[in-house]
C-alpha cells in the first residue's frame, strides 16, 4: 500500500473544525499531547510500516524545506 | 560492608612456572574473574580444555552489579552444572508494573510458557553468582583460577600471544595459544591490543540503592515514570535475594555523584518513595553514567573479547551479563574445534561475526529503552507522556511502553554456519535460533531436553538408518525421539514440528546449524562440515 496523497476526507472544512474542537479550549500542553495521541492512535490503525516511513517523510522534509537558510 | 553479605577473599597461591623461570604455553588463558571470565573458565574446562583464569583482585564483585539473570543464561549455566543453584537462590519473578505518575499503566507478566526446565528470569546479586562460579571452578581440575595476577602487557605472535604477568612474587611470562578477555567495560587488554571501543554516551547519571527491608513489596518489577516522590524522572524497584531490594533513580545530568551519593541524600529520597515508617537500611549506593558502546572486532588475532570488554549496554533490559554468557556459549565449542584440529582458524571468525550481529541487536534495544525512559527533547518528552498516558486503557500503546526490554537470546539468522531451510517447517526453530526446552522421558525417569544435548547432535523424530554422522574427528549423535527418549507431553514434537523423518542438526551451543524433513547422511555431513567452518564458507 501506498500513502494516500489525493483528497481522501469526506467534507474536510468540516474535519478540519473538528480537529480544532478537539484542542481548542485547552492549555497549549494538553492541546499539544492531544496532537500526540492522534498521531499514536493513527499511526496503531495504519500500521502498514511502509506507509508510516512515508507518512513521516512527508512531514518531516514538508517542515525541514521551509526552514529559512541557517544565517552565514 | 554489606549487612547481609561477606566478602570472601581468595588465597594468593604462587604459580609453579613463576617460581621456576620456565615460559609455558597455555591453550587457553582467561583475563577477568567476573561472572564472564568464570563462565568462560567452566565452559572451557567442560569442553576438555585445561584453562588458567588471572585476575588481578583475590575476591567477589563490590556491591552490586547485575541482578537480572534471563532464561538462555540460565540455561547455559546449566549446561555448565550451576544452573539449578541459582535458580534455587535466586528470586524467580515475572510480574513487572509500570506506573507513570500516581496512577499504574500496566502490569506485563513474562508467562512463561511451561515445559521448560528455567524460569524466564531470576533475580541474584552478582556476587552470590560469582561465589558459587569460583566454588565450580575450584571444584574443576582443568580449571586453573589465579588471583592477585595481573596482566601488564600482552604481544601477539601468529600461533600464540605472549603475555606478562604481575603477582606479589614479581613480573613473570606466560603464553597462551588464545586469550579470553573478559576484564570489562574498562578493559585493559582491549587497550593492549588497540581495538576501538566506540558508540553513545547518554547524558545521563543514576543512582543505585541497593537497600534491606523485610517487608514490603512483592516480587515483581516496579518501574515508575515521572512519580510523585521523584518528579520528572523515573525509578525502579527489584528485589533481590537475603531482603535486599535494589531501588535505581534517575537524576538527570546535573546531578552531583559525590553528593547524591551520601546517605542524607539517598535516605530522604527512599523514604519519599516508602513512606516514612518503612524501616530499611541502605546496603550499597554508587552513582553511574552509561553508554552503549562496541568494540570494533571481537576477535584480535589471539585475543577474543568477550561480555563488557566486547559490548557496553544500559542496564535497562539486564543485557549485560545476559549477553556476555551468550559470548561465551558461542566461543567455547568453536576454541574446543581449533585447538583439536578439528576446524580451520577462521571458524574463530564466526564468534565474532555472531556475537557481533548479537551485540548490534542488543546495542539498539538498549539504546531505544534510553530514549524513552529519559526523552532528548521537549517533544520527545510529550510523545512518550503522551504513549504513557494511552496506555492505560489502550493495549496498543503498551507496546510502545519501553521502561527495558528484557534480554533474549538474538538468533543467529544470518550466520555463515547456518545450512539454510530448503524445506517448509511450522517452527521458529530456524537454523542460528537456540533450542527450545521441553520435559522428555529418557531411561532413568522424567528430563529435560536442553539436558541431553552434548557435543553436536542429531535430533531425529522416528527411527534413522544410521546412529551418528562423522566429519574428521567429529561425530554428531543421534538422539531419536521413539528411541533414545520419549517426548511424551508433545511439546518438543510441537515445538520443532517433528514430523515423522524430521532431523536437526544442533551445535554444541544448542542452536540449531540445519534441519530437514529426512535422514540424508550425505546433506547432514555437508551441514556439519559448514558449520565447522571447512568448506569455504568464512
Amino acid at each position: 500500500m501506498k500513502l494516500i496523497r489525493t483528497p481522501n476526507i469526506a467534507d474536510p472544512d468540516a474535519f478540519y473544525d473538528s480537529l480544532l474542537a478537539a484542542q481548542r479550549d485547552l492549555p497549549d500542553d494538553q492541546a499539544e499531547r492531544v496532537l500526540a495521541k492522534l498521531v499514536l492512535i493513527l499511526a496503531n490503525h495504519v500500521g502498514d510500516r511502509a506507509v508510516l516511513a512515508e507518512a513521516l517523510e512527508l512531514a518531516r522534509s514538508n517542515t525541514v524545506r521551509r526552514q529559512p537558510p541557517a544565517p552565514a | 560492608m554489606l549487612a547481609t553479605y561477606r566478602y570472601p577473599e581468595f588465597p594468593y597461591v604462587p604459580s609453579p612456572e613463576q617460581r621456576d623461570g620456565v615460559v609455558l604455553r597455555h591453550p587457553v588463558v582467561v583475563i577477568g574473574a567476573g561472572p564472564i571470565g568464570l563462565t568462560a573458565a567452566l565452559d572451557c574446562a567442560a569442553r576438555g580444555i585445561p584453562v588458567v583464569v588471572l585476575d588481578d583482585n583475590n575476591t567477589v564483585s563490590i556491591g552490586s552489579r547485575a541482578v537480572c539473570h534471563a532464561k538462555r543464561p540460565l540455561e547455559i549455566w546449566d549446561r555448565l552444572g550451576v544452573g539449578e543453584a541459582f535458580v534455587e537462590q535466586g528470586v524467580n519473578w515475572q510480574v513487572g508494573r509500570v506506573f507513570f505518575k500516581d496512577h499504574r499503566v500496566y502490569t506485563f507478566d513474562l508467562l512463561p510458557e511451561a515445559g521448560h526446565k528455567m524460569p524466564a528470569m531470576i533475580n541474584l546479586q552478582q556476587y552470590h553468582l560469582e561465589e558459587r562460579l569460583v566454588a565450580a571452578c575450584d571444584a574443576s581440575p582443568k580449571v586453573d583460577l589465579r588471583w592477585k595476577h595481573r596482566l601488564l602487557s600482552l604481544q601477539q605472535a601468529d600461533d600464540h600471544a605472549l603475555l606478562t604477568v604481575e603477582t606479589p612474587d614479581g613480573v613473570f611470562r606466560m603464553e597462551a595459544q588464545w586469550v579470553i578477555a573478559c576484564d570489562g567495560a574498562n578493559s585493559e587488554t582491549r587497550r593492549m591490543v588497540g581495538a576501538e571501543f566506540t558508540g553513545r554516551f547518554f547524558q545521563d547519571r543514576f543512582l543505585i540503592a541497593d537497600v534491606v527491608m523485610a517487608a514490603g513489596f512483592p516480587s515483581e518489577r516496579w518501574f515508575w515514570f515521572d512519580p510523585p516522590f521523584h518528579r520528572g524522572q523515573s525509578v525502579l524497584l527489584h528485589k533481590q535475594c537475603d531482603n535486599v531490594w535494589r531501588i535505581d533513580f534517575q537524576l538527570g545530568w546535573d546531578a552531583d555523584p559525590d553528593e547524591e551519593k551520601k546517605p542524607e541524600k539517598v535516605v530522604p529520597r527512599i523514604q519519599a518513595m516508602l513512606g516514612k515508617d518503612v524501616k530499611f537500611e541502605l546496603e550499597w549506593v554508587s552513582v553511574y553514567q552509561f553508554a552503549c558502546r562496541r568494540i570494533d572486532r571481537f576477535r584480535h588475532g589471539r585475543v577474543l573479547f568477550a561480555g563488557d570488554a566486547a559490548h557496553q549496554v544500559s542496564p535497562f533490559g539486564a543485557r549485560g551479563a545476559n549477553t556476555g554468557v551468550q559470548d561465551i556459549d558461542n566461543l567455547a565449542w568453536k576454541l574446543q574445534m581449533v585447538l583439536l584440529g578439528e576446524a580451520p582458524v577462521s571458524l574463530l571468525d564466526s564468534y565474532d561475526e555472531e556475537r557481533a550481529f548479537a551485540a548490534d541487536d542488543n546495542l539498539a534495544h538498549s539504546t531505544r529503552s534510553t530514549d524513552f525512559i529519559t526523552p532528548k527533547s521537549r517533544t520527545s518528552r510529550m510523545l512518550r507522556d503522551a504513549v504513557l498516558e494511552l496506555a492505560e486503557t489502550e493495549a496498543f500503546a503498551r507496546r510502545l511502553v519501553n521502561s527495558g526490554r528484557l534480554s533474549t537470546p538474538t538468533p543467529y539468522v544470518h550466520s555463515s554456519l547456518n545450512t539454510p531451510d530448503v524445506e517448509a517447517f511450522d517452527s521458529p526453530m530456524k537454523p542460528g535460533t537456540p533450542c527450545a526446552d521441553a520435559r522428555v522421558r529418557i531411561d532413568t525417569g522424567s528430563s529435560w531436553w536442553l539436558n541431553q544435548l552434548d557435543g553436536f547432535v542429531l535430533l531425529a523424530f522416528g527411527p534413522t538408518p544410521q546412529r551418528s554422522v562423522r566429519v574428521g574427528g567429529v561425530t554428531a549423535h543421534v538422539l531419536s525421539v521413539g528411541r533414545d527418549l520419549v517426548d511424551e507431553t508433545g511439546d518438543l514434537t510441537q515445538r520443532y514440528d517433528g514430523r515423522p523423518g524430521t532431523v536437526y542438526l544442533i551445535r554444541p551451543d544448542q542452536h540449531v546449524a540445519a534441519r530437514w524433513r529426512q535422514f540424508d547422511a550425505h546433506a547432514i555431513e555437508a551441514a556439519l562440515m559448514r558449520c565447522l567452518g571447512k568448506n569455504g564458507s568464512l
